[in-house]
């Protein structure tokens, strides 16, 4: 079976799919990377707040260049606004959202996600010398729902990142929902992964070669 | 009359012994980056440095380890372009990553008097290699202690005689539970204000935590 021609995604088109699919409401937490991005994609009439790890509450857009404040920064300490309605706490408090439940919903970058929902995201083998760690495995374990946003293979060799078992070391275990990728959106469920949706002009067929995991279509 | 204000940066630092745990406040914003360089000029060595990150190639936390008087680093992350990572690989530096929302809960737990805790982050990841972990509650959970201070090196962007605090924005981050985890914490503070200026409800940290004030007038 031949496919129409298609285009995967670039950054910001998985940040823009991922948005269209955060209800009002919700309470968020995004990652560096990819997810980053996704807050742009929320059009300003749907209310949903941002949390970053450094005890902000109610991320607003970016400032423009004169109207920077040294003050105020998020997780990958870049300037931002707050929004009206927003709220700042310590570092502890911040880290009790994440790890306490009271996030609806945390996006992370990660470099492989396994059929059972376990993510790796923090490094590429047991043996690196210098870790980075930061908060990740704080939200994976916490955020009620986790969602993963990545390029469905490596841009090297194009291997997979969605694997039947992770290679690289893990940042924690079942806890991913859901895999946003240049190509797919993928549900973990207790069956593996069911595709919920493709780019256009992609097979079913196609996409499960590009994938090392087995994949399931959407019942019905 | 409690008055807590130091005159000078060698005042502040006066007393830190070799050998102590320095707990530094920061993330981005909220860095005493004066304090910082009195610890270097003030010259205790073999410390053990707790900090969100492992600083950069250049800035204050990069300039302290180039002094190579730091023994060990407990932080969340170093990033591998760093003085802190050539350190690390040269075997001149002790490094231990801890997640970042575990390491502000052993320095709250610290200042809580709380003697260890379980918490499900990293307890299924290399982390927990070696450690005690448990199933509480259907989870898998990796017990963890507390970290404490011999100092903590605070920012503020307010305070009165009494060490009573105001952090601007998120520059709040780690400064209100480095300053309860420690026995001699040290600030250093944009603004002074009268004792009774700050609104009672609106203190961040009260003074109860804090041993030093120094006024450093934003630049």
């Amino acid at each position: 079976m031949s496919d129409t021609p298609f285009k995967p995604l670039d950054r910001n088109g998985i940040a823009a799919r991922i948005a269209r699919d955060i209800p009002e409401g919700w309470f968020v937490n995004l990652g560096i990377g990819i997810p980053t991005g996704v807050s742009d994609f929320v059009p300003e009439d749907r209310e949903v707040i941002f949390h970053a790890e450094n005890g902000v509450i109610g991320i607003g857009p970016a400032p423009s260049p004169e109207n920077v404040n040294p003050h105020l920064v998020n997780a990958g300490v870049t300037p931002i606004t707050l929004r009206t309605g927003g709220a700042f706490v310590h570092h502890a408090d911040s880290f009790a959202i994440a790890r306490g439940g009271h996030l609806d919903l945390c996006v992370l970058g990660a470099f492989e996600v396994a059929e059972n929902g376990d993510i790796a995201n923090w490094a590429r083998s047991p043996n690196e010398p210098v870790k980075q760690v930061g908060g990740a495995m704080d939200l994976a374990v916490g955020a009620q729902r986790l969602w993963v946003a990545m390029e469905h293979n490596t841009k090297g060799n194009g291997e997979s990142r969605i694997r039947r078992v992770c290679s690289y070391p893990l940042t924690a275990k079942g806890v991913v929902r859901r895999v946003y990728t240049d190509l797919a959106v993928l549900e973990v469920t207790p069956e593996g992964f069911v595709v919920l949706d493709m780019i256009p002009g992609l097979t079913f067929e196609t996409l499960q070669a590009r994938t090392e995991a087995p994949l399931r279509r959407m019942p019905g | 009359m409690i008055h807590k204000f130091v005159s000078t940066t060698e005042e502040a630092m006066a007393g830190i012994p070799d050998g102590a745990t320095i707990l530094l406040a920061g993330f981005g914003a909220g860095t005493p980056e004066h304090l910082l360089k009195g610890l270097i000029a003030q010259g205790a060595k073999d410390l053990t440095l707790v900090v969100n990150a492992g600083g950069r190639d250049d800035g204050p936390i990069a300039e302290l380890l180039a002094t190579e008087r730091i023994r060990k680093i407990v932080c969340s992350f170093v990033r591998p372009a760093s003085v802190a990572a050539r350190l690390f690989t040269a075997g001149k530096l002790e490094l231990e990553i801890v997640p970042q929302g575990t390491l502000a809960e052993r320095i709250r737990a610290g200042g809580a008097g709380i003697q260890a805790f379980y918490t499900p982050t990293a307890a299924d990841t290399l982390l927990a290699e070696g450690r005690e972990t448990r199933v509480i509650n259907g989870r898998n959970c990796l017990l963890e202690y507390p970290i404490l201070g011999d100092v903590a090196l605070i920012d503020a962007w307010q305070a009165d005689r009494w060490g009573n605090l105001t952090h601007k924005d998120s520059a709040r981050n780690f400064n209100p539970i480095m300053a309860m985890a420690a026995k001699l914490t040290i600030v250093q503070t944009a603004h002074v204000v009268e004792l009774g200026d700050l609104p009672p409800a609106n203190i961040h940290t009260p003074g109860v935590f804090v041993q030093r004030v120094l006024h450093v007038p934003a630049q």
